[in-house]
């Protein structure tokens, strides 16, 4: 019996001692449902900066895991994934989630559960009001409906806007509020109609927004909605400019010819002359087969910055999650996507890209840098 | 655009969704009308026939030819799927209590949605779909027509008539009608009863089957959940009609697209839903059979 208990011992600090050599991190993506292009692009780019990490011999020696978990784009889902990879898993933080209404259903239990969160592409105001575990490694939306309004103002001379958002969805309703407020303050008229999440027929919102006789349209949804509209819109018969937010990210790989000519407003340019961001497109080109886009940018970004910030608290000799969080707070460098650090709310202050959706001669669509717009 | 305009591209917008939840409502109220149950799985087999369309859209393209291929194959597969689902599941429930046959419709409805999604080239992701810009634009004064809805209503009408012609007119018609009203004597009278209600599905299954490629071609974002809502819509038009009652879900199907268009345009979106359900109740309070549905008093 004595025997049995020492061999039960020895292999029960064996296997501590092994968990002490790996290092957990949990994330959060929407890889299936209606936005899985974006959740998958973003998994690999979080992929792809672990994967480097642990080549270059780990943090400290320690290896790193990474913890993938599903939420399909719905709240409740990410409830379920962020409990499991909280209690069960153990992570010691957690990069997600992507979209905003799913992360904000984890901010407060994440703050009260102490485990950091860094989402690298919820935008919304509300993110990091949960507390100061709760990183965002993104501009805010009150930035990006503003840099969206100016460039309708100055670029485009409209003085008419309509707006039609997803009413339903916290990332759509905070651009079209940030959006407004801003536009109209600069003299414009803005009408809005909204739909709710899984629409497919806004024929009538668009026969409503067309009486406005808007000089263009703002659409703060993701892509495939947004593919939607445009087709709608342009068979409505209007003509005006469409204008976007970084939730059009992958709006290009649609194919969608109704979508040329339109403007919208996202974190990373593929032109961006950084040899950090060269290095990081070529990377992920190699590995996976096909480009890089803006929201997988951020989830690299935010997926160094958490490694980074790991690796300074293992070598303060405070590898917990506490220690983990402050030297998140501590943050200061170059990455991917500009420069990095957090201010006191624990949000970055980041510059904003335009780009235009073009297309090539058999149709394929593209993306084209416009302006830089700085905070 | 003038209240006059504005009013007309709703009532567009409205007829040609209303046609699709016609075609719909067409299938439940027949599958009704014969064996008394509601086919909860109707609106699937929608989606069943936009998924084909759309696998044959995306290895030919957009051509006359391919067009005419698809819908074929969609009305084939979804006409396949119809007779399949009535002879393997309703056809045993049918001396079993009513509520045995509806739970197994919930239940295959639940398979059709959920099964696809395990199958790699199908999957749990939304697909969507190019579709090129067939025709221009019509602009009667302030008001815009996408001859893609005009083409949807029409070819929705043209189906609609044709099934009256085949239900009033031909032998199976003649043996449909038979059945729905009494299934016991039609079968002293030499009808096949089987045979009767796997043409009624078919007919349902195929008709069900355009309206998924026309819901498609209007609206290309496609998953397996789909069906849901548009079964479900179709469900209340072919009550809202008097339930078994064919030109009761012809105009059911119809004056559904007409008050959700109207209801979104005037008002607003977020209501629309409301009120289309909210009349349905109303609706059945009044007079429950529906607006055009019989009352078969039951005679002792």
């Amino acid at each position: 019996m004595k025997k049995f208990a020492s061999l039960a011992m020895a292999l029960i600090a064996l296997t501590g001692f092994a968990s002490a050599q790996t290092i957990k991190i949990g994330t959060i993506q929407p890889l299936t449902g209606a936005i899985a292009v974006y959740g998958k692009n973003v998994t690999n780019a979080v992929q792809l900066a672990v994967d480097e990490v642990n080549a270059a011999g780990g943090i400290n020696g320690k290896k790193v895991e990474l913890i993938v978990e599903d939420d399909s784009y719905k709240p409740d889902n990410t409830v379920a994934a962020f409990k499991k990879l909280a209690t069960k898993d153990k992570v010691i933080a957690i990069v997600g989630a992507l979209t905003s209404n799913c992360t904000l259903a984890i901010t407060s239990l994440a703050q009260g559960a102490q485990i950091p969160l860094i989402t690298p592409t919820s935008t919304n105001d509300k993110v990091t009001t949960a507390g100061n575990y709760i990183f965002q490694a993104c501009y805010k939306d009150s930035f990006q409906g503003k840099v969206v309004a100016n460039f309708a103002t100055s670029t485009l001379k409209a003085k008419n806007v309509g707006i039609l958002f997803d009413n339903a969805n916290d990332y759509s309703k905070g651009l079209k509020t940030n959006f407004e407020a801003t536009f109209t303050a600069s003299g414009g008229k803005v009408s809005s109609e909204s739909y709710a999440t899984g629409d497919k027929d806004f024929n009538a919102q668009i026969a409503k927004i067309k009486a406005s006789k808007p000089d263009a349209l703002f659409l703060p949804d993701y892509y495939n909605a947004v593919s939607l509209l445009a087709k709608q819109i342009r068979a409505a018969g209007i003509t005006v400019p469409l204008l976007g937010a970084d939730g059009w990210d992958d709006a290009v790989g649609t194919d969608n010819a109704d979508l040329v000519g339109a403007y919208y407003s996202n974190h990373f340019a593929k032109e961006s002359a950084s040899s950090v961001a060269k290095s990081y497109m070529t990377a992920y080109s190699a590995k996976y087969g096909n480009e890089t886009d803006a929201l997988a940018a951020l989830g690299y970004d935010a997926t160094k910055i958490l490694l980074g910030a790991i690796a300074a608290a293992d070598k303060a000799g405070k590898l917990t999650s506490p220690g983990v969080r402050d030297a998140l707070a501590a943050t200061k460098g170059s990455f991917v996507t500009g420069n990095i650090s957090f201010d006191a709310n624990r949000n970055t202050v980041k510059s904003a890209v335009i780009v235009q959706i073009g297309a090539t001669d058999d149709k394929k669509l593209f993306t084209k840098f416009v302006a830089t717009v700085n905070p | 655009m003038d209240i006059v305009s504005l009013f007309f591209q709703q009532l567009i917008n409205g007829l040609s969704k209303g046609g699709i939840y016609a075609l719909i409502a067409l299938g439940y109220t027949m599958v009704y009308g014969i064996i008394k149950l509601i086919n909860f799985a109707h609106g699937d087999i929608l989606m069943v026939g936009a998924y084909i369309a759309y696998f044959v859209f995306a290895a030919w393209g957009f051509t006359p030819g391919s067009i005419f291929v698809a819908v074929l194959f969609a009305v084939a597969g979804s006409v396949l799927l119809g007779i399949s689902i009535e002879a393997t599941c309703y056809r045993p429930m049918r001396s079993a209590p009513r509520i045995n046959a509806l739970i197994t419709a919930i239940g295959v409805s639940i398979f059709l949605e959920n099964f696809p999604r395990l199958i790699p080239a199908i999957g749990p992701n939304y697909r969507d779909l190019t579709v090129p810009k067939l025709f221009e634009t019509i602009h009667i004064g302030e008001v815009s027509i996408d001859p893609l809805k005009l083409l949807t209503l029409v070819v929705s009408l043209v189906l609609m008539t044709l099934l009256i012609l085949i239900v009033d007119y031909s032998k199976a018609g003649k043996a449909m009608r038979a059945v729905s009203f009494d299934m016991g004597a039609s079968a002293l009278m030499g009808i096949s009863v089987n045979r009767t209600v796997s043409f009624t599905f078919a007919l349902g299954s195929a008709l069900a089957g355009i309206g998924g490629v026309l819901y498609m071609l209007n609206f290309p974002l496609l998953d397996t959940y789909m069906g849901i809502m548009p079964g479900l819509k179709a469900f209340v038009a072919a009550v809202l009609g008097g339930i078994g009652s064919i030109p009761g879900a012809i105009l059911g199907g119809l004056r559904l697209g007409i008050a959700e268009a109207l209801t979104a345009g005037f008002i607003s979106s977020k209501v629309m839903d409301f009120v289309v359900f909210g009349f349905l109740i109303l609706i059945l309070l009044l007079k429950p059979s529906g607006l055009l549905g019989v009352h078969r008093k039951e005679k002792v």
